[in-house]
């Protein structure tokens, strides 16, 4: 009988494209070589990045918006270390991934080879689970575990380290692999029990606002949390990372929570007498001290992960599971109560407190992104990097779908905003993907231009080039008795001439009335990606602002008016 | 002040390389300090069993039973605190002596049921089974001797009757 023979590399990639993996993000060494090989002819795209770090966020982007995980594939030694970052980011996030490292051939391991590193140690930490492959019959099995691990339950990262002497090694490709993972429970049974205990909190609440989370659009819960809203007519919050999981248009819809979110958002949860969180985690951006945090209200948490609930805040019920299919449930347990009051008295919170900036005067980074938002539509897709024009885009980009805002928010790793807009277009070509970054967040992965230039992606690229780390200059200013310290981003390039080095349009706006013109233009611009540089006031501040280590109540909603010191 | 007690964890686990590294992670990354640890194989290859102890607060030690039980190759971990289960330990002392006070200490190993495993010119090596409190009963005794070196394995410890142990 004549078995049919291949590279354990060649194996592992069949496995993958069998799976619905597409794409591969990395660059290649010594080490994974033989995996680059593997893919010379493959059905599986490569996508060639500048820089390790920028193909983790590029797999992390590609995740986010389509659900599907992908390849991070990368060489030993600093090949992967270059990988923790985005390892980090997406672990906290809770985005599937796996990340192929090379290794050195099995005899050298733990001998200082060249390139080598431990990095299955230096990992344990930030990954769901990691493997090391001995022996080459196993990977088959390996791959598949890893996948199923990585894309179950609560999402994350997932290592697969590899020996060149295993993945050079050739194997029976009809080798059995039944998966082996006793220690595993992807989701637990949802507690009928816990289920109506949470209705009937639920039915009994007299201003109730739902806290809505990343979960709810891992799971695709956001059509059965429309009805459950539609029916009791709750207030909804959306955290960071939850937003789009329930519309940003919608008319009971109080946006961002926590420390920059809006003051209605905050104001409801300080005078709820429930707080309902469906796949949030209690985050510290958002609960402050967690023995002060909305002590008048009971709690409610739907989470997959048993390990989230009590973590933080103490609840009252918890419902751990799935949250569609937890919301799915509990439908039929609800019945709808008397909100019109709670209801009217938000909506004058929201009133007497909208979001706002000066539109006269300097250009605004929110009057850009208003503006963009209004031009591009709530069905854009938005990325971001972190700072100011982070909490910005999260405050005016309206975002009505689950999958369209992508931003590294338990992390908050600056420089994943343009290679997590490389790997969303990549998962979706027919979107229009807009990367709001900041000048400072922008330099740390910037090398990714020529990834974006060489695949034509037609990204658009908004700069928010303020000259300044600005939300580290705002906690300066604000608490630090203005002593800007290691803040000025003096020696930033000609952003316009940086972008036509790689081949790309750039446009620059500097006044307010050029908004909306310039942005057009840049829409309309539809050959490959093209960047716009908004050059902005320098000194503006985030608000509201709940300072850090205060409670919820103790939100600044507008900027104390002292004079601002000129540095 | 929270208030800290002693825990006895047993965990099934997966028998592979790293698999200690990964629940030693849960502990320190809290600051946790492990008292004692026993690593063992199981009845199967395929599996072992750690029995872990550490004194926190309830508090941080059911998160980080949550978190034990989270990994994908931890199979269970069960926290015994307040429970009675049949716990044992070994420890070996060995003992400076003299002709004279030889007999003494034999005699009060004879009481705890010791087992002398090595006698020299003027030491001897008691070995003593039984529960954590009766070692350190035993250890009291014999400070007013010289005490050369002291080792002991750590608990073990097993479910009562049709219990499992985790
Ligand atoms: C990798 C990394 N280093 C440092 C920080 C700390 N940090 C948070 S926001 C920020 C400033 C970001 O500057 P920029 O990208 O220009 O955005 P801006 O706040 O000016 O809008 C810094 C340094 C971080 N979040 N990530
Ligand atoms: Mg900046």
């Amino acid at each position: 009988m004549i078995r049919k023979m291949k590279t354990a590399a060649e194996l592992m990639l069949d496995v993958l494209h069998q799976s619905g993996v597409s794409h591969v993000f990395g660059i290649p060494g010594g080490n994974s070589i033989p995996i680059y090989d593997a893919l010379t002819h493959h059905p599986l795209q490569l996508i060639l990045t500048r820089h390790e770090q920028g193909a983790t966020h590029m797999a992390d982007g590609f995740a986010r918006t389509s659900g599907k995980p992908s390849v991070v594939c990368v060489t030993s030694g600093p090949g992967a270390t270059n990988t923790l970052t985005g390892i980090l980011t997406a672990m906290m996030d809770s985005i599937p991934m796996l990340i192929i490292t090379g290794q050195s051939i099995t005899p050298n391991i733990g001998l200082d080879a060249f390139q080598e590193a431990d990095v299955m140690g230096m990992s344990f930490p930030v990954v769901k689970h990691s493997y090391r492959v001995s022996d080459p019959q196993d990977i088959s099995r390996i791959i598949r575990e890893a996948l199923h691990i990585a894309t179950t339950g609560r999402p994350g990262p997932v290592l697969v380290d590899i020996p060149k002497d295993v993945s050079a090694a050739m194997v029976n490709v009809d080798i059995e692999c039944e998966q082996d993972l006793p220690g595993y429970q992807a989701a637990p049974e949802i507690n009928i029990g816990e289920l109506e205990l949470a209705a009937n909190l639920i039915n009994a609440a007299h201003r109730p606002v739902i806290l809505s989370g990343h979960g709810v659009i891992l799971s695709d819960a956001s059509k059965a949390l429309m009805e459950v809203v539609e029916k009791m007519r709750i207030p909804v919050t959306t955290t960071l990372l939850g937003k789009g999981g329930f519309p940003d248009t919608h008319e009971l819809c109080l946006g961002l929570p926590g420390m920059h979110g809006t003051a209605y958002a905050n104001k409801a949860l300080c005078e709820s007498d429930l707080i309902v969180s469906i796949g949030a985690r209690w985050d510290d951006r958002i609960t402050g001290i967690p023995e002060k945090f909305c002590t008048n209200a009971r709690k409610i948490h739907f989470d997959i992960d048993p390990v989230e609930i009590g973590k933080i805040i103490p609840v009252d019920c918890a419902v751990i599971g799935d949250a569609r299919m937890a919301l799915e449930e509990l439908i039929a347990y609800l019945k709808p109560g008397e909100l019109k009051s709670w209801n009217n008295r938000i909506r004058s919170w929201k009133r007497s407190f909208p979001l706002k900036y000066r539109k006269e005067g300097k250009l605004r980074a929110q009057h850009i992104i208003e503006e963009l938002s209004k031009l591009a539509g709530p069905e854009a897709v938005v990325c971001t990097d972190v700072g100011q024009h982070q909490m910005w885009a999260a405050q005016f980009v309206k975002t009505d779908k689950g999958k369209n805002w992508i931003s590294s928010g338990g992390a908050g790793t600056m420089g994943f905003g343009l290679p997590s807009a490389i790997g969303a277009q990549l998962a979706r070509p027919d979107a229009t993907i807009y990367a709001i970054v900041g000048d400072g967040s922008f330099q740390m992965t910037f090398c990714e231009l020529a990834t974006a230039t060489i695949n034509k992606l037609p990204i658009k690229i908004i700069l928010m080039n303020n000259r300044y780390l600005g939300m580290v200059r705002q906690w300066q200013h604000l608490f630090y008795d203005n002593r800007f310290t290691g803040v000025d981003l003096v020696g930033n390039p000609d952003f316009i001439k940086l972008a036509s080095a790689y081949n790309i349009k750039g446009f620059r706006v500097k006044r307010s009335s050029d908004v909306r013109k310039t942005l057009k233009a840049a829409i309309d611009w539809n050959d490959g990606p093209c960047l716009i540089e908004a050059v902005v006031e320098q000194h503006d501040n985030v608000f509201p602002m709940v300072p850090a280590g205060a409670t919820l109540e103790e939100m600044i909603i507008e900027p104390p008016k002292r004079p601002r010191v000129v540095s | 002040m929270k208030k800290a007690i002693k825990h006895t964890i047993s965990l099934l686990v997966s028998n592979k390389p790293g698999v200690l590294t990964r629940v030693a992670l849960v502990f320190a990354r809290r600051g946790f300090n492990i008292d004692s640890l026993v690593v063992s194989k199981a009845q199967t290859p395929a599996f072992s069993r750690m029995n872990i102890e550490a004194t926190g607060d309830e508090r941080t030690l059911s998160l980080m039973m949550a978190q034990l039980n989270r990994l994908v190759d931890v199979i269970r971990a069960v926290d015994h605190a307040g429970e009675d289960v049949v716990q044992r330990e070994l420890a070996l002392f060995k003992i400076k002596c003299t002709p004279r006070t030889r007999t003494e200490i034999l005699q009060m190993a004879d009481t705890f049921r010791g087992q002398t495993v090595d006698m020299g010119d003027d030491t001897v090596t008691l070995q003593i089974t039984g529960k954590s409190t009766k070692i350190e009963a035993f250890h009291t005794m014999m400070k007013p001797f010289e005490i050369m070196e002291l080792v002991r394995t750590g608990k073990v410890l097993m479910s009562r009757g049709r219990e499992s142990t985790a």
